[in-house]
């Protein structure tokens, strides 16, 4: 796939809008305890600020940004942040996933907020890095006809 | 064969529709699936989350409770599906190394 020349209005756009793009993400992320979001709409939008640099400054200078080769080892990390939470519970004495008993402070239900706070971000890596996988892979597929 | 096909498929979906009618309609107060205490006189999961779920995990948002607490296990799954996904991606449409020649799919 060739490019054409590089249009500067829409290059410097996408570098200005990503950042806060990325912003809104993480607001959507750790503010889910309070509003609508969580990890799932947090990671999907934190992805779109990574593939709009992909797609508007293309694939050698967004390699600085976020590497392909990154992408398979974060979503692991990710489903294993999600994992290790239930199975710490597990460990001191609760059900999996049972998050009352992970001894971040004082109170149960203390606990439980910040356990749901560290599966959110870790569904939050893992749809991230998947979305930019997924692009990633899609691209390469079409590439060098 | 092929009209077989179509025929099981027709009567199927008339079936689910003819069974969609007997549901109850959308936020009836009056459908056993709402009323505070289930048939069997326990309480309700619906009335349960929505008397208990500040109380429980001290978070103002009751669907974020739901999602990742009560409901841990389902979140879970949905996070391994997307991860399978994926994966299926990357073994799919990734090439190998170019040694070879073209690999072309």
């Amino acid at each position: 796939m060739e490019r054409k020349k590089d249009n500067p209005i829409v290059s410097l756009v996408s570098r200005t809008v990503s950042p806060f793009i990325m912003l809104f993400a993480l607001y959507v992320i750790f503010h889910g305890h309070y509003s609508p979001g969580g990890g799932f709409q947090g990671g999907t939008m934190l992805a779109a600020a990574f593939i709009l640099i992909r797609l508007s400054l293309g694939m050698e200078i967004s390699q600085l940004q976020f590497k392909s080769s990154w992408a398979t080892p974060l979503g692991s990390a990710g489903v294993l942040i999600y994992f290790g939470t239930g199975l710490i519970a597990l460990l001191f004495g609760g059900n999996f996933l049972d998050y009352g008993f992970i001894p971040f402070s004082k109170a149960v239900a203390e606990n439980r907020s910040i356990g749901i706070l560290c599966i959110e971000i870790g569904v939050a890596i893992a749809v991230m890095a998947i979305m930019v996988s997924i692009y990633d892979d899609l691209l390469e597929g079409s590439s060098d006809d | 064969m092929k009209v077989v096909n179509y025929l099981i498929m027709i009567v199927f979906c008339a079936l689910m529709i003819y069974a969609s009618l007997g549901l109850p309609s959308r936020g009836d107060a009056y459908a056993d699936l709402n009323k505070e205490k289930s048939l069997s006189q326990t309480p309700n999961a619906a009335s349960y989350y929505i008397h208990n779920a500040k109380k429980d995990a001290e978070t103002e948002n009751m669907v974020t409770v739901i999602l990742a607490d009560y409901r841990g296990y389902d979140t879970l799954g949905e996070e391994t599906v997307i991860f399978t996904a994926g994966l299926v991606c990357f073994l799919l449409l990734r090439k190998e190394k170019k040694k070879n020649g073209k690999k072309k799919r």
